[in-house]
């Protein structure tokens, strides 16, 4: 594949700064009230994310990372803090965000096409121009002429890719993902991997990506933000000094090797092994 | 599935889906024949398969006339299970407050025997087609209510937080998620509900009617008429099968894309 080969090198004291800030996650907590009492699930965390930024949050299972996705994605209210988006409280589902779930819930009903447009038909919006888009989705993700067949046609790898389709079909500038590769083989996964680098790459979309692999986070971040254990909060965020587009085999450089080294000493550190 | 194909007509004919059933039954009814045959049960008690089938031909208007009435209040019922059953399990699904008034309250409801308040429907409305109706309706709603509830209820959350992050509206996470979600758990609940029907419609007759399949069954049973009895019997078992036959049909139509109805509608595609 020839592309230009821009190297965008994060650099830790590059910082945020230079860039336009996105999401601005302030004190944000979350304690979720049950019949059998208060479950602290986030202690207060800030955290910014610029416009363009891939950032891959890990963490021990149960610290709050999907608590944390559906806060900024505006599914449940926060408990104290507040998140700004493009400077605006989240109080509601903004707009301008696309959520992939860890499965891929189609529905059975739709066809692929049908599936991908579901976000259209609900906003209402143009139907015209967005079924062009939703057609050329699909082809990027390999699915041309799976258009009319229904997701149980699909293998487990297609059909994910079908749902992020359906995240980008309103070309949303943020697109948030709770361990979207979480129920696929290791083969297939390292393919989605590459593929999702590159739409973010190739679009400048700014993502939010949760996941149980290190090396898949230290692959797609340009930040890794690393959670404590339960009720989450920011135990360090990491920059991942390694250029785009990326390939595979960085995962064999000794800066990824490293990178991996360190952030896995934090579960060892807290005694968990993710 | 693709069945093998046989040069065979006879093995074709054995591998047909409808012989299965239709086999089956002819080996019961020579098992019935010949245990009549072989205990020498009086035919007070058992009448043989022959005995039914001379009533058929003796009886056969009659009951085709009387299976009439028996249908139409079985469909009556029916029709109002589903009208008032789907939107009741909507309620009960879409709101903990209903739920917890009315379900507990339907259940309790369900386990009062209908054959022994089916008279007071007699009562109240008189020998006509109405308590019949009611007697169907009251048998037939009961798995259609708790069945709608299930399908509303088993949307997974990751289906309500996607509805949700497109800003969905009620209505529009109702049609678009939620209903047809629950279709095929409501279409489970209307085939019960159907073969449901059809035994509320005879209770109907039983106790206050006179005409209908269940008065036939009544009338036959105090007349010592067994082969009649059985006769219709069979009548019934046949409309029960027939309007469960049709459900089926109409659930293939409207629910072609659900596990259980995946046959070669798709995979031709
Ligand atoms: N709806 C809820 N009601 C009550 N408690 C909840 C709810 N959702 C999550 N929790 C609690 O909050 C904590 C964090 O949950 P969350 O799902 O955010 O974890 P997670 O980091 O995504 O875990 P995993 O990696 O296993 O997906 C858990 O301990 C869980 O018990
Ligand atoms: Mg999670």
């Amino acid at each position: 594949m020839a592309r230009p080969n821009t190297l965008r090198v994060i650099a830790r004291n590059e910082g945020p700064s230079a860039r336009r800030r996105l999401i601005d996650i302030r004190g944000l907590a979350k304690t979720y009230r049950t019949r059998d009492g208060e479950v602290p699930s986030l202690k207060p965390m800030d955290l910014d994310i610029t416009e363009g930024e891939f950032i891959c949050v890990v963490g021990p299972s149960g610290c709050g990372k999907s608590t944390l996705l559906k806060l900024v994605a505006g599914l449940i209210p926060a408990s104290a803090g507040e998140i700004l988006i493009d400077g605006k409280a989240v109080t509601e589902p903004p707009d301008d965000v696309g959520i992939v779930f860890q499965s891929p819930v189609l529905l059975a009903w739709r066809t692929v096409l049908r599936n991908v447009m579901l976000p259209v038909e609900v906003r209402r919006l143009d139907r015209a121009s967005h079924l062009e888009r939703a057609r050329q989705l699909l082809k990027t993700a390999g699915l041309n002429g799976f258009e009319n067949k229904y997701p149980w046609q699909l293998s487990g790898g297609m059909q994910q890719r079908a749902a992020i389709c359906r995240a980008l079909v309103h070309d949303p500038k943020i697109v948030l993902m709770d361990e979207p590769f979480g129920a696929l083989d290791a083969m297939t996964r390292e393919k989605m991997n590459l593929e999702l680098q590159r739409i973010q790459y190739e679009t400048g979309k700014t993502i939010m990506l949760i996941t149980h692999s290190i090396p898949e986070a230290i692959f797609l971040a340009d930040r890794v933000v690393v959670m404590t254990d339960r009720p989450g909060s920011v135990a360090a965020i990491y920059d991942v000094p390694l250029p785009r587009p990326r390939a595979l085999d960085m995962m064999a450089s000794p800066v990824f090797a490293e990178l991996a080294k360190t952030i896995r000493g934090h579960f060892y550190a807290q005694g968990h092994l993710d | 599935m693709a069945s093998p194909r046989h040069r065979n007509p006879v093995l074709a004919v054995i591998d047909a889906p409808w012989a299965r059933p239709v086999g089956l039954l002819v080996i019961l009814i020579a098992i019935w024949d010949l245990s009549v045959r072989i205990f020498q049960i009086p035919a007070y008690l058992i009448p043989t398969p022959w005995d039914v089938m001379l009533a058929f031909r003796n009886d056969g208007a009659m009951l085709a006339r009387e299976a009439v009435p028996t249908t139409i209040a079985t469909l009556a019922g029916f029709a109002l299970s589903a009208a008032i059953g789907i939107p009741l399990a909507m309620l009960i699904a879409g709101s903990r407050t209903i739920e917890a008034y009315l379900y507990p309250l339907l259940v309790f409801s369900q386990s009062i025997p209908k054959v022994a308040i089916a008279p007071l429907f007699v009562v109240w409305f008189g020998f006509g087609i109405v308590p019949k109706v009611i007697s169907a309706f009251l048998l037939g709603v009961f798995p259609v209510v708790v069945a709608g509830v299930q399908g509303f209820k088993s949307v997974e959350a990751d289906m309500r937080d996607l509805a949700r992050s497109m800003k969905a509206s009620r209505l529009q996470t109702f049609a678009m998620v939620s209903l047809p979600h629950a279709m095929p758990a409501i279409f489970a609940g209307l085939k019960v509900s159907v073969t449901l029907a059809v035994v509320g419609a005879v209770v109907g007759e039983f106790v206050g009617s006179n005409s209908g399949l269940g008065f036939v069954l009544q009338r036959s049973i105090g007349n010592f008429e067994l082969p009649t009895m059985f006769a219709a019997l069979i009548v019934l078992a046949l409309i029960g099968v027939v309007l469960f036959w049709v459900i089926d049909l109409v659930e293939r139509l409207i629910v072609p894309w659900h596990a259980s109805q995946r046959h070669d509608a798709f995979v031709t595609v």
